[in-house]
């Protein structure tokens, strides 16, 4: 990595600032809760129906093939080889978020594995009894007390919000595709294999998921944001009461006109 | 023709084995579960196979008596749940019932080595509300699955569950009201029965 700024990050930046102080204005009275978390809905489904039409064109197939010619050993390797990557940052930031102890053992999974397993392609910490705890500066800004801020669908990377949004920068500063000084070509192969490995990973839950959703915008955007929520602690809220139950104090919902087709 | 004596013995077994099951703790109620589906998987190679009919059988007898599938089906209405009329309410959960055992199933049938453990409970003895944390472990990093639970007339229901930090039926929350929104409790129903065919059509 050069050491310079990235000129690509400069522009990054500007346009998060941008979209920064786009979501601090104030929530208008009589907003619902889904336009509060989802400002940008418009938009953002525009830009999923991109990936959605990038991943069934190119990315699903080059995956299909791959899990076909490569079996599957292999794959776990290669992906053991990108999580021991991150692991060492998901170290960095399990420190950053005041757990000392959870970032010496991931230090120690990151050593073991670099040194003992083929520069993390056996995942021997795992065996041994230390765990993976994932950790990214999203999750980090989120454990400091910032809020997710609006859902934001990016092009390519997908899912992720105005708080995780800034933490992308900084995640991909240690990511392998720039860990390591490999020119333009090498940075774009090592983005494409990583992305390649783990979306054959991800093809029977992609099914799945096909299945399962009304509606695959808002299912995949609700998953995120729950998920992203327990990894920063927040899952510990009390479940919503039983309305099959009777109760004579609550008032009848009353169900929202249509919302005009998009 | 049963003598009187061995009728009345005949009912005081039923009645200690019903009270045994009462007595289960909401974290050996699900441990027995997964425990019986994981072992029913495993022993069958239809299902191994990707056989969705044959899972729907297995989750039916094993899990689905110990799942209170009416609060599942209005937590994820919501608030509109007591406008729906009964036979509405009735048509809800038949579908979402449908939909949710056609994931589970689809889940089920990668299941290859994996085992399920019990992590520690957070709640007290005394509550009637609990969530059982387990991690399915396997090859790669163990997957977390917790479930919520709630203690109805003495037994122990399950009416959430949470893969990988994801509770399922609040996740459908947002996706039941905008179907609804746009098309009433009669348009969610459509949607629902609609998905359901498309899956089983592929089947």
């Amino acid at each position: 990595m050069t050491g310079d700024f990235h000129p690509a990050w400069r522009r990054w930046v500007m346009a998060l600032l941008l979209l920064a102080s786009a979501g601090c204005a104030t929530v208008p009275p009589g907003t619902t809760q889904r336009q509060q978390i989802d400002p940008f809905e418009a938009w953002n489904r525009k830009v999923f129906a991109f990936n959605e039409t990038l991943d069934d064109a190119l990315l699903k197939p080059v995956a299909t093939g791959y899990a076909e010619v490569v079996p599957p050993l292999a794959r776990r390797g290669i992906g053991n080889f990108y999580a021991n990557l991150a692991d060492a940052w998901s170290a960095v930031n399990m420190l950053l978020q005041g757990k000392p102890v959870t970032a010496a053992e991931g230090a120690f999974r990151f050593g073991v594995n670099t040194v003992f397993g083929f520069a993390g392609v056996l995942d021997i910490a795992s065996e041994m009894g230390y765990e993976r705890n994932y950790g990214d500066f999203g999750q980090t800004l989120g454990v400091w007390g910032m809020d997710a801020g609006a859902y934001l669908m990016w092009p390519l990377i997908g899912p992720s919000t105005m708080r995780e949004s800034l933490g992308l920068p900084l995640n991909y500063a240690a990511s392998p595709m720039y860990l390591f000084n490999l020119g333009l070509a090498g940075q774009f192969g090592v983005w494409a294999l990583q992305l390649v490995n783990t979306r054959a990973g991800l093809l029977g839950a992609g099914r799945i998921l096909d299945d399962i959703a009304l509606d695959k915008y808002t299912f995949i955007r609700d998953a995120y944001l729950q998920r992203r929520r327990s990894l920063i602690g927040e899952d510990d809220e009390p479940p919503a009461p039983d309305p099959s139950q009777d109760d004579p104090e609550a008032a009848p919902a009353v169900i929202p006109p249509p919302e005009p087709a998009k | 023709m049963l003598s009187r004596r061995s009728f009345v013995s005949l009912f005081l077994a039923a009645l200690l084995a019903s009270g045994a099951h009462a007595q289960e703790a909401p974290d050996a109620l699900i441990m027995r579960i997964s425990t019986d589906v994981l072992d029913a998987v495993k022993a069958d190679k239809s299902i191994q196979a990707g056989d969705v009919r044959q899972v729907i059988v297995l989750v039916d007898a094993k899990v689905m008596p110990s799942v209170n599938f009416r609060r599942m089906t209005a937590s994820a209405v919501g608030r509109f749940w007591r406008q729906a009329t009964p036979e509405q309410q009735q048509r809800l959960q038949e579908e979402f019932k449908t939909l949710l055992i056609r994931t589970y199933s689809g889940a089920l049938t990668q299941v290859k080595d994996q085992s399920v453990q019990l992590k520690p409970m957070r709640s007290k003895p005394e509550d009637d509300d609990v969530v059982v944390r387990t991690e399915v472990r396997g090859k790669g990093d163990p997957v977390q699955l917790d479930y919520r639970l709630e203690k109805t007339s003495g037994a122990w229901k399950i009416y959430d569950v949470n893969v990988l930090g994801v509770w399922l039926v609040e996740n459908y929350r947002n996706s039941f009201a905008q179907e609804i929104g746009a098309g009433g409790i009669d348009g969610l129903i459509a949607k629902l029965a609609d998905k359901n065919k498309a899956a089983a059509g592929k089947t």
